[in-house]
């Protein structure tokens, strides 16, 4: 029989408690479960980067936690990202600098992105390629995303 | 696709997390960043994961006398950031940048890398270079294991069933020794395509090659070797690498010989 375990996280600030099945990873259960489906699911084994998702501060592959690992955690996604302004600049930049077509990579992108820019507020071209060299894109080439990245770290 | 269901436990104290291991269908879960895209893959189907990140006896990087104790659970970025390695085991600092992408650096664990023993990592290669010790417990008790002594085979190790690695060794570098590391991947974070973590202090060398073999190998031959000409000859009595999907026997040996060139020269010269 599935194993379900009482598991409690903070989701983009709020308090979330459910019975979740030990074998759900976490953004199927943020995308499943709580509807937050701006996280996506590309390959389900850590190469693509497209379910990526920020767990203590830190960015994480969200297919690569269970969603129990997350008891007590504080989990931000694409949306409360977004809606708190944090991404604003990054994502002025995406769409002044053609950044995305698609679409599908674009929130993992944009919170490797983030990421390296709390670390490191004057990264240059090589090291902008390097954090986000675990996140694959099928459309744009990469030359636009960086080239964004890069708008940001020169006009802040 | 998605993992197969397993039933799930997170204890608090080494011997639970042991006793929970006797079991044959029991599986460590550490970082996850390997043992879960084998459950999604359904390569592995455990009945149990009991989940080790909360044993705080494996967590922690140190410098303890003349070693440097790096717990089972310290993370890639953890050992990136630690001034305790980046000053005793300046080996380790450069390999952990060749080490996966940043979202799977803030899980993955050490442990779990020396445990898995993909013949293309690097974190056994720099183990076998610096005469690194395994710290590894059991039902039965603990007992320290030689890096030279791990590695058994392609994903094999001596750890025996139910048996944890708690921590790894590392001989903090003294001022006459040097080290070197070097990589050839497809792309900045992926397993190597050939690597070479390289230890020289006088008269002695270790180069430890990975990428090359079905498990990481110290090129014993090379080592002995009076000059890199010979070194590089001498590689092909240490080295006969398999083909992987894009690179023949050959070309592998060559770009051993290549990485054996590089890291020559900066063994030669002083910190
Ligand atoms: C896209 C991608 C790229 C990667 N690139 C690289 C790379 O370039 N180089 C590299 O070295 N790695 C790479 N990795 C793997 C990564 O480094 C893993 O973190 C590491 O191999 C396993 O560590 P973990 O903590 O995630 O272990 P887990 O996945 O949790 O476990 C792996 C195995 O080790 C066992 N185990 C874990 N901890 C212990 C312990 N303390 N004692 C005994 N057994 C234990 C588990 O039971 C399991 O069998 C990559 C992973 C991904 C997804
Ligand atoms: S879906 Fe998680 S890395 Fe591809
Ligand atoms: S915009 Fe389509 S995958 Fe990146």
């Amino acid at each position: 029989m599935e194993q379900a375990l009482d598991t409690t996280l903070t989701v983009n600030g709020q308090s979330v408690t459910r019975r979740i099945p030990a074998r759900m990873n976490l953004v199927d259960f943020l995308r499943e479960e709580l509807g937050l489906t701006g996280s996506h699911v590309g390959c389900e084994h850590g190469v693509c980067g497209a379910c990526t998702v920020r767990v203590n501060g830190e960015i994480v592959r969200g297919c690569l936690m269970l969603a129990v690992q997350a008891d007590g955690c504080a989990v931000e996604t694409i949306e409360g990202l977004s809606d708190s302004g944090e991404l604003a600049k990054l994502q002025k930049a995406f769409h002044e600098k053609n950044a995305l077509q698609c679409g599908f990579c674009t929130p993992g992108m944009l919170l490797a992105a983030r990421d390296l820019l709390k670390r490191n507020p004057k990264p240059d071209r090589e090291q902008i390629r390097a954090h986000i060299s675990g996140n694959y894109c099928r459309c744009t080439g990469y030359q636009a995303i960086v080239d964004a990245i890069e708008e940001v770290v020169a006009h802040g | 696709m998605k993992a197969p269901s397993f039933a799930y436990a997170k204890p608090r104290a080494l011997e639970e997390a042991l006793a929970l291991l006797s079991r044959a269908e029991a599986k460590a879960l550490a970082g996850g960043q390997s043992l879960i895209p084998s459950l999604n893959m359904r390569l592995s189907a455990p009945e149990l994961l009991v989940d080790i990140t909360g044993l705080e006896a494996l967590k922690g990087i140190r410098l303890e006398q003349d070693v440097v104790r790096i717990g089972a659970l310290a993370t890639h970025a953890e050992i990136e950031r630690s001034e305790a390695v980046a000053k005793h085991v300046p080996l380790l600092a450069e390999a952990v940048q060749h080490v996966a992408h940043p979202a799977i650096r803030n899980r993955g664990t050490i442990g779990g890398s020396l445990a898995l023993a993909d013949p293309a990592a690097e974190y056994p290669a720099c183990a076998l270079a610096l005469d690194a010790t395994l710290v590894v417990a059991g039902t039965e008790g603990r007992r320290q294991v030689k890096a030279t002594e791990f590695f058994k085979g392609l994903f094999e190790t001596a750890l025996r069933p139910g048996e944890l690695i708690v921590a790894v060794e590392f001989p903090a570098q003294l001022k006459d020794q040097r080290t070197a590391f070097a990589e050839l991947a497809r792309r900045h974070g992926d397993y190597a395509i050939v690597g070479l973590a390289a230890f020289a202090a006088n008269g002695t060398k270790r180069f430890a090659f990975f990428g090359a073999a079905d498990r990481a190998v110290l090129a014993r031959h090379a080592a002995q070797a009076k000059d890199l000409e010979a070194a590089k000859q001498a590689l092909a009595k240490d080295l006969q690498p398999p083909a992987d999907l894009y690179h023949s026997p050959a070309t592998k040996l060559h770009l051993a010989r290549v990485l054996l060139e590089r890291t020559w020269n900066r063994l030669s010269t002083p910190r």
